[in-house]
């Protein structure tokens, strides 16, 4: 019986009945990460970590003291502080940088005795939608089109989390999202990616991208199992001013629950020019799926969605320019010596930075300069006010809204790179979500015609997680996605 | 008294405005809950959040909120009941984060005001801008080797009440007045310890000078200045050289300069860069500061008195002169002492010891009247001889000079010397005879018409009685001898 | 908005960031691109809209004035690139 294509939903019943260890687990999903390593979905192995884990796992079971997590073998994005183990956040300007501290998503996930496989790549500082940014190179999807061998992106930022979890290289991974960055990816890997509220995830230790828009969150292969990470990750955290004082509710009791009567909002705004017919038919599909299970679809309108993108690609690379300026070669990290502290400065940071993470750092810098805030940032901020009021208008109407998660299909490692917009537009659906502070999840939904996986978004009401999880639920149920990608580990 | 400055060309007015970053009592920073103490090894005081690594978060003490709305309130100032934290974006070694939290657009005390007592007597009324909170940096030492500069974060994150006065000062003393009034308010409160030698309190000065009834000069801001006797030096400084810059048919720059406490002048820093953009935002880490009305209205009304109301208290309920008042009053401490001293005794006697004899043997001492060798009832003890007529003024001073030294009672040191006063009127007749009886050609002057002789003669039995006499009853006996 | 090299020179080190001169070109040209097209926001009326900050929807605690952190000296010096004696080390600031 191969221990590989596990959920935690059935690793987690399976090792109580002791059909096998956590160190058999363990060792399983150690091997199926090497085996994984073409891919680059790794930054750094931790296997002896994972293994001594596994072994207080065991010791745990055996007594019948099993926590919720024991045994599950994780890959953790390379963003999160890890005490011990290098973060790098795919840059060099932090390499080599080892953390004397553990972030508190993390701690909770140890507190509930998940282990550690590795540090998953990303785009760099988590800038990006394609995991190309990622100083230590791309990591591939592990899908491929029909019939074609080029390697194609996993999305991004959290390719790395989203192409382990879906290469069966690690039974779940944790992601960020400050954009879409859980979302975007779980959809192009084929795999769930849930983003939650604002607020319900600690960002304590969580290397910082944009302050008001960053928020951590499980990359899973079925729903039930987003929320049995989510349960173990969220909380609030009195180190994190922004982390949100609600308990943490049952989410995976939602799992399964019926969805009769239930309202799902389909935003019209959403419906682009020019958007692929196969994934306007996913999503016609989507609200038959819900329609069948009794819920009513409202048209809803969200009138400032074509302004969100640009409003996030101010207010993002404004916090991130000033989030970045610790990166100086002083405490940590790269330093280029330089023969003044300026020179110093201006060569570690010019070094350590790369392309993509240059240009939002100076478009930050820029609209947030003498003379340009006004125009640019603070204007920004009341449009974000006006799409925040969207949501608030719409909700007052509906339980959750329906859309989907991409524009498209995975695309080919080295398209779309001549013009950074072109890369932006990937999040088209997903940053308004961020933007408001809602909780979004992304379920595998369908395949294109090229048989890549393609992802429909469920959007609901801040700290409303369970119907979130409930409607994606129905939506896995009916999308009955067992599609599995080109390359699975283990599966050689 | 006019604060004009004469220049070649006429009459000068000097606009002063302070900026005062006082350094906030409290055991944690502002932020993060590393200690405060001064003077520890360099960077034992640093947690992961002074030091910026990465996924660090801020965290509001609430109790710097609250010292510093204290202030705001002992300065009569607006309190604002919703303030934000904005991010002021720069780079230097010290400046871990490369961005120091402050607050900009919407500060948590606005405007208020401070009276100003002027050395003459006179009251003047100095309007504050505003009071808001902010980190402090860490230290860079830049002496301790030819290439290298050296960080201590430390200080990085500890809290500190910028306080922003209106530039409606006109003069070296009135500035010193200022500071003078802001640290006593500061240590009454309890807020800040207002040490500017100890760097707890830092002075910037804005200087600028005009033609009385003229704009607004360009004014320059002189740094970092650590004492109020410099802060005063700078200004005058810096008031000539702008004047004569200006007479010479030049024009001020606008700069930032430092005052070389050495020369007793100011001198320009070398910026090579532009004037700084600092890109102030809402810090997306924290949210607006709320105060809560109630809480603000207790605060309020559990203020300690103030110094300008208990020298008003002092003046009407001790009957003392408005300069003795404002002596008293100066520091919380001695107020105290007086009050203590001052139950039951003559006020005004009372203040005269406390800030002549008292006060005097202190600062030789180099001493604060926490840690007086005379306590309040010591003092209290030997004025109650001084009233009941066993010590004569003058030595009651010798033996107070002996509680200073010895730490002994006055009762203890009275009858171990033998300095009970002489009141026996027998013994000082019998001491003015003999006195007379030596100077007869005195006397003889004396009753011929040269009235101030006695004055002489009052010091002479004074001496022959070792200073014991009662003086008064000297005086009363000489002039019946002397009459004949 | 199009940005000429000398004002993306002048971000670059209001950034600290050295942008080797034949680089500046391209990036003036990606920046200038950016930021044209983030300005579609010029369309959007918002008079009286005031601007949103905070997205946190609940008021968390502050924190009481305790020492709680502090004291971990190795921890904070172990990843820097130069200290001595307790200090951080960085070339000389120029004053």
């Amino acid at each position: 019986m191969s221990l590989i294509g596990l959920t935690i939903g059935q690793a987690r019943d399976r090792l109580r009945r002791k059909e096998f260890t956590a160190r058999e687990l363990a060792t399983t999903y150690i091997k199926a990460m090497e085996a994984a390593r073409p891919l680059k979905a790794y930054l750094v192995e931790t296997p002896d970590r994972a293994l001594a884990a596994a072994g207080q796992s065991d010791a745990r079971l055996q007594k019948g003291d099993g926590l919720p997590l024991d045994g599950i073998p994780v890959a953790i994005k390379d963003l999160f502080c890890t005490e011990g183990v290098e973060t790098t956040a795919a840059s060099k300007i932090l390499a080599g940088f080892v953390p004397p501290y553990e972030s508190t998503v993390t701690a909770n996930l140890w507190r509930n005795g998940a282990l550690m496989l590795g540090k998953a790549n990303l785009d760099e500082f988590a800038m990006g939608s394609a995991t190309i940014t990622s100083a230590r190179g791309p990591t591939e999807n592990p899908w491929r089109r029909r019939g074609d061998n080029r390697p194609l992106v996993p999305g991004g930022s959290s390719g790395g989390s989203a192409a382990a979890v879906a290469a069966r290289a690690a039974l779940a991974a944790t992601g960020t999202d400050t954009g879409g960055s859980i979302r975007q990816p779980a959809s192009f890997c084929g795999i769930v990616g849930l983003k939650p509220t604002y607020g319900r995830c600690s960002r304590w230790g969580i290397v910082a991208f944009a302050s008001s828009l960053d928020q951590a969150g499980p990359m899973t292969r079925d729903v039930r199992d987003a929320a049995i990470m989510l349960q173990a990750m969220a909380g609030h955290d009195p180190k994190d001013a922004t982390s949100a004082p609600v308990p943490v509710p049952n989410f995976e009791a939602a799992v399964g629950q019926s969805i009769k009567g239930m309202r799902i909002g389909i935003p019209k705004e959403y419906r682009l020019d020019g958007m692929p017919k196969e994934i306007e038919a996913l999503w016609r599909r989507g609200i038959e799926w819900v329609k069948a299970a009794g819920a009513t679809t409202v048209d809803i309108s969200l009138k400032m969605t074509q302004y969100a993108l640009a409003t996030y690609y101010i207010i993002a690379p404004a916090e991130a320019s000033s989030n970045l300026a610790r990166y100086d070669g002083v405490r940590f990290g790269l330093r280029v010596p330089g023969e003044t502290l300026e020179a110093m400065y201006e060569n570690t940071r010019g070094q350590g930075f790369g392309a993509e993470v240059r240009r939002r750092v100076l478009v930050g810098t820029y609209v947030l300069s003498a003379g340009y805030y006004d125009a640019y940032y603070l204007k920004a901020q009341k449009v974000r006010a006006l799409i925040a009021r969207d949501f608030d208008d719409a909700f007052r109407g509906c339980d959750a809204m329906l859309t989907p998660t991409a524009p498209s299909a995975a695309f080919a490692i080295g398209e779309k790179m001549d013009d950074p917009i072109a890369m932006y537009l990937n999040d088209v659906f997903t940053v308004p979500v961020n933007l408001a502070g809602l909780p979004g999840i992304s379920v595998p939904a369908g395949l294109s015609a090229d048989g890549l996986p393609l992802g429909l978004q469920v959007i609901g009401k801040a700290f409303d997680e369970e119907t979130v999880l409930r409607v994606a639920a129905v939506l896995e149920d009916a999308a009955k996605f067992d599609a599995v990608p080109a390359f699975v580990a283990g599966a050689a | 008294m006019s604060n004009l400055v004469k220049g070649h060309t006429g009459e000068w007015e000097v606009v002063i405005g302070l900026e005062v970053h006082a350094q906030v009592i409290s055991k944690a920073k502002l932020f993060s809950g590393a200690a405060t103490d001064f003077g520890a090894d360099p960077n034992t005081q640093v947690s992961t959040v002074d030091a910026a690594f990465p996924g660090m978060l801020p965290v509001l003490n609430r109790f710097c909120v609250e010292q510093a709305v204290k202030t705001g309130l002992g300065l009569d100032a607006q309190i604002n009941l919703q303030s934000v934290f904005d991010r002021k974006n720069y780079f230097y070694p010290d400046l871990p984060a490369g961005y120091q939290i402050s607050q900009f657009s919407r500060p948590i005390v606005g405007k208020g005001k401070i009276v100003l007592d002027m050395p003459d007597g006179t009251a003047r009324e100095v309007g504050i801008t505003r009071l808001h909170l902010e980190q402090d940096a860490g230290k860079s030492l830049h002496d301790q080797h030819p290439s290298k500069t050296y960080v201590d974060l430390n200080r990085a994150g500890v809290a500190l009440m910028e306080i922003v006065s209106e530039p409606d000062l006109r003069s070296a003393e009135e500035a010193g007045a200022y500071l003078r009034k802001l640290r006593a308010i500061l240590r009454y409160l309890g807020t800040c310890d207002a040490n500017m030698e100890e760097g707890n309190m830092r002075c910037d000065c804005n200087v600028s000078v005009r033609k009385p009834g003229g704009v607004l000069g360009t004014r320059c801001e002189i740094k970092n200045v650590n004492s109020i006797r410099f802060v005063m030096q700078a200004i005058d400084y810096e008031a000539r050289r702008q004047i004569g810059v200006v007479e010479d048919g030049g024009k001020v720059v606008q700069e930032t300069r430092l005052f070389d406490s050495g020369k007793g002048a100011t001198r320009s820093m070398r910026t090579k860069e532009e004037s700084h953009d600092y890109r102030y935002f809402p810090d997306p880490d924290l949210l607006p500061v709320t105060l809560d009305p109630v809480w603000l209205a207790k605060l309020k009304a559990d203020l300690p008195e103030l110094p300008d109301a208990k020298k008003a208290r002092f003046m009407r309920d001790y009957k003392l002169s408005a300069y003795d008042a404002g002596l008293l009053v100066g520091e919380r401490e001695s107020a105290a002492y007086f009050e203590a001293v001052a139950k039951g005794r003559d006020p005004k006697l009372v203040s005269n010891w406390v800030t002549v004899e008292l006060f005097g043997a202190l600062n030789k001492l180099g001493k604060t009247i926490a840690k007086s060798p005379v306590s309040a009832d010591g003092l209290g003890a030997l004025i109650d001889l001084i009233a009941d007529g066993t010590l004569s003024g003058r030595l009651a001073k010798d033996v107070f000079a002996e509680m200073i030294a010895s730490g002994k009672a006055a009762r203890a040191i009275v009858a171990e010397k033998g300095l009970k006063q002489v009141t026996d009127t027998g013994a000082i007749e019998t001491a003015i005879d003999s006195v007379l009886a030596k100077e007869p050609d005195k006397v003889a002057d004396y009753r011929g018409g040269k009235e101030k002789l006695l004055a002489y003669f009052v010091g002479q039995v004074m001496k022959a009685t070792q200073g014991k006499a009662n003086p008064a009853l000297v005086n009363e006996l000489l002039k019946k001898k002397l009459a004949g | 908005m199009a940005l000429d090299k000398a004002t993306v020179a002048r971000i670059a080190a209001l950034a600290r960031i050295k942008v080797p001169e034949a680089e500046l070109d391209a990036l003036a040209g990606d920046l200038s691109k950016i930021l044209t097209w983030v300005e579609q926001l010029d369309a959007v009326d918002v008079a009286g809209v005031e601007p949103m900050t905070a997205v946190s929807h609940a008021r968390p605690p502050l924190r009481d004035d305790k020492v709680t952190d502090g004291g971990i000296r190795d921890r904070i010096l172990a990843n820097a690139p130069e200290t001595t004696n307790g200090f951080f080390v960085v070339p000389k600031v120029v004053e």
